[in-house]
C-alpha cells in the first residue's frame, strides 16, 4: 500500500517539471535570495563568513513563493476533474495526501539545494561553520514544509486556486508575524510573559532562527514535523467532507 | 454482482438521486438512462466511491464502498464524465501511472497497456500531452484508463459523447466484445446507444428509477409499439375506412406525404393482419407496409416528463 504513495510522488514530481513551473519558480526563487542576501542583507559590508542574512529572508520569502507552489496541489485536480479519477483508483486518501505533499516538498528542497553556489562563496570568502549553515538549510527546508502543509489543507478547500493562494498566505503570514519583533512588543506591552511566550513559540519565525543559529533543538523539529502532519491530517480530513458534502 | 440499496443523494435541500434499489449481474449490460440532471452522474458518482451517499448502499462483489473502499475499487473501472486526466502527461506516461496504482507489474503491465494502444488505436497520439489531443482521443484513452485493468465492473459515464459515428460504433462494438463476463454501466442520453448495446435499459427522472427492463421490454410500452406505417394510393376517405378496421385505435396521417399513414393500435392488440386482410380486400396497391417495434424516444419522454411534473 505504501507504494501508492511512490507512485502518486512520482506522477506529481515529473509534473513540476514538464510544465514551465518548475523552472519559472527555481529561477525566481535563486534571483530572490540573491538579491535579499547581497543587496538587502549586506552580505559583503558585515564582513563575515556566514549564510545568516541569506537565511534570515527565507520564512518571508516563502510566504509568498510556496503558496504559489501549493495552491494548485488540490484546487487543480479539481478544477480539471482529475480528482474524480485519482480519488475512485484503489488509492487511500492520506496516500494521495502524503504523496503530493511530498512531491512538492521534494521540490523545494531541490530549489533550495541549488542555493549552493552561496555556500561555496562564502567558504572562498572565509571559514565559515558549515554546521550551522547545515542545521540552517535543515530548518529552512523544514518550514517550507509546514507552509506547503498549510497550502495542501487552503488548496483541498477550494477548487479556485487564486482564492487558495491568498488564503495560505495569509495563514502562513499569522504563523510567521506572531514572532515578528513588532508583534512581540505589542503583546509585551499589555500582557504577561507566559501569553507572549506561548504565541511566539508557535511563530514559524522564532522557531526556524533557533534552528538557524545552528541550534537544532528537538522541540523546533518536532514542531516542523507536527505542523506537517496536522495540516496533512487536516488535508485528508477536508477531502473526505467534501466526498460526504 | 453489484448491489444498491436505498441510495439517496442530497445536495443540501435538492435530491439529486432518491431511493434507488436494484442489482447488476456478469454479463449485463445496463444502460442508465435519463434527462440532463435527472442523477446519473451523481448516482455512478456513488457506485464508485467518489461521493458518500447520503444514505444507503453500494456493494461491488461484496466490498462495500463506504466500508471497504479499497476492495471495491480494485474490481471497478470507472470513466467519469468528460473523461478527466492529467493534461500535462502523455498518454503514455498516464497509463502507465494508472497501471502501476492498480498494481500491474513487469511483463503484465506490458502486455495491458499494448492491448490498450491496439483495442483504442492510441499509437498516433501515443507520446503527445493529453492536453492536446482531440475529444474523441481524450475520450479513447479515458476508456483505456478504465480497461487497464480487466475489471469485473466498469461504469462509463457518457463513454461515447464527443465521438465521431465511426468512434462511436468502435466503442460500442468494445463495449459488446468485453462485455460476457462483466458487469457494465453506462450513462447515455443517445437512446439508439441503449438499443445497440445494452441487454438492460433503466430510465430515471429527478432522482428517481421510473423503468426498469430489457429494451425491447421498455419499446413495448411505447404508444407505436406493434403500429402499422403504411403508403397508399391518394383517394378519398382512405382514413375514415383505416380508422374502422378492428384494433386500430388511432390513426396519424403524415401531413408531408398524402396517402401516408400510422395507424396505431388499441393496447396490447396486434392489428397487421387485420389491415393486411382489409388491404387486399379493398384491392389498393400499396407502396410500403411495415410494423413498429415502437421507439426508446416515446418511452423516454412519457416517463420522464410525468417524473418531472411530479416535482412541480
Amino acid at each position: 500500500m505504501g507504494g501508492n504513495v511512490g507512485v502518486i510522488f512520482r506522477r506529481e514530481l515529473a509534473s513540476y517539471f514538464s510544465t514551465p513551473l518548475a523552472y519559472v519558480f527555481i529561477v525566481i526563487f535563486l534571483v530572490l535570495t540573491g538579491i535579499f542576501t547581497f543587496f538587502m542583507g549586506n552580505f559583503y559590508e558585515r564582513g563575515q563568513a556566514d549564510l545568516a542574512p541569506f537565511f534570515s529572508f527565507h520564512p518571508w520569502l516563502y510566504l509568498f513563493l510556496v503558496p504559489a507552489v501549493s495552491m494548485r496541489l488540490w484546487a487543480e485536480e479539481r478544477k480539471t476533474g482529475s480528482i474524480e479519477l485519482l480519488l475512485t483508483l484503489p488509492v487511500r486518501t492520506w496516500q494521495a495526501v502524503v504523496g503530493k505533499f511530498l512531491a512538492a516538498w521534494v521540490f523545494a528542497g531541490l530549489a533550495l539545494v541549488l542555493t549552493f553556489p552561496l555556500w561555496l562563496t562564502v567558504n572562498y570568502l572565509g571559514e565559515p561553520d558549515n554546521g550551522v549553515i547545515l542545521a540552517a538549510y535543515i530548518g529552512s527546508w523544514l518550514m517550507a514544509g509546514a507552509y506547503l502543509a498549510i497550502g495542501s489543507c487552503i488548496s483541498a478547500a477550494t477548487n479556485n486556486q487564486v482564492i487558495a493562494f491568498i488564503i495560505t498566505v495569509t495563514v502562513c503570514f499569522l504563523f510567521v508575524a506572531a514572532g515578528s519583533p513588532i508583534v512581540m512588543n505589542l503583546f509585551t506591552s499589555w500582557s504577561d510573559n507566559q501569553l507572549w511566550s506561548a504565541i511566539a513559540s508557535a511563530s514559524f519565525l522564532v522557531r526556524f532562527e533557533s534552528i538557524s543559529k545552528g541550534v537544532l533543538d528537538f522541540r523546533d523539529l518536532f514542531y516542523f514535523g507536527w505542523m506537517m502532519i496536522l495540516w496533512l491530517a487536516a488535508t485528508v480530513i477536508v477531502i473526505d467532507m467534501k466526498k460526504a458534502q | 454482482m453489484i448491489e444498491i440499496s436505498h441510495l439517496s443523494k442530497e445536495f443540501g435541500h435538492f435530491a439529486a438521486v432518491r431511493d434507488l434499489t436494484f442489482n447488476v449481474a456478469p454479463g449485463e449490460v445496463l444502460g442508465f438512462l435519463g434527462p440532463n440532471g435527472a442523477g446519473k452522474t451523481t448516482t455512478m458518482r456513488m457506485i464508485t466511491g467518489f461521493i458518500a451517499p447520503s444514505s444507503g448502499s453500494v456493494s461491488i462483489y461484496g466490498h462495500d464502498i463506504q466500508a471497504d473502499p479499497i476492495g471495491a475499487k480494485r474490481r471497478l473501472g470507472y470513466l467519469p464524465e468528460g473523461a478527466p486526466a492529467y493534461g500535462d502527461m502523455t498518454p503514455a506516461r498516464f497509463l502507465a501511472f494508472v497501471a502501476d496504482i492498480r498494481g500491474l507489474r513487469g511483463g503484465q503491465k506490458k502486455q495491458r497497456i499494448e492491448a490498450m494502444v491496439s483495442e483504442l488505436e492510441l499509437q498516433s497520439v501515443w507520446h503527445r500531452p493529453i492536453e492536446t489531443l482531440s475529444k474523441g482521443f481524450k475520450r479513447r484513452v479515458g476508456l483505456a484508463q478504465a480497461l487497464i485493468h480487466d475489471p469485473q465492473v466498469l461504469v462509463l459515464d457518457e463513454p461515447t459523447d464527443g465521438l465521431d459515428p465511426n468512434q462511436k460504433q468502435q466503442v460500442r462494438e468494445l463495449i459488446r466484445r468485453i462485455a460476457a463476463d462483466k458487469i457494465i454501466l453506462v450513462s447515455t442520453h443517445i437512446l439508439e446507444e441503449v438499443s445497440a448495446v445494452c441487454s438492460r435499459a433503466m430510465i430515471i427522472a429527478a432522482g428517481r428509477l421510473v423503468a426498469d427492463g430489457s429494451p425491447a421490454q421498455l419499446q413495448a410500452q411505447s404508444r407505436n409499439h406493434g403500429a402499422v406505417v403504411l403508403q397508399l394510393p391518394v383517394q378519398e376517405g382512405l382514413q375514415q375506412q383505416l380508422a374502422a378496421i378492428p384494433g386500430v385505435g388511432e390513426v396519424e396521417a403524415d401531413a408531408a406525404q398524402p396517402g401516408r399513414f400510422r395507424l396505431i393500435p388499441e393496447t396490447g392488440k396486434d392489428i397487421l393482419l387485420a389491415v393486411s386482410a382489409h388491404i387486399s380486400g379493398a384491392g389498393w396497391q400499396i407502396a410500403e407496409l411495415r410494423q413498429e417495434e415502437g421507439r426508446l424516444d416515446d418511452v423516454f419522454r412519457a416517463l420522464t416528463s410525468r417524473a418531472g411534473e411530479d416535482l412541480h
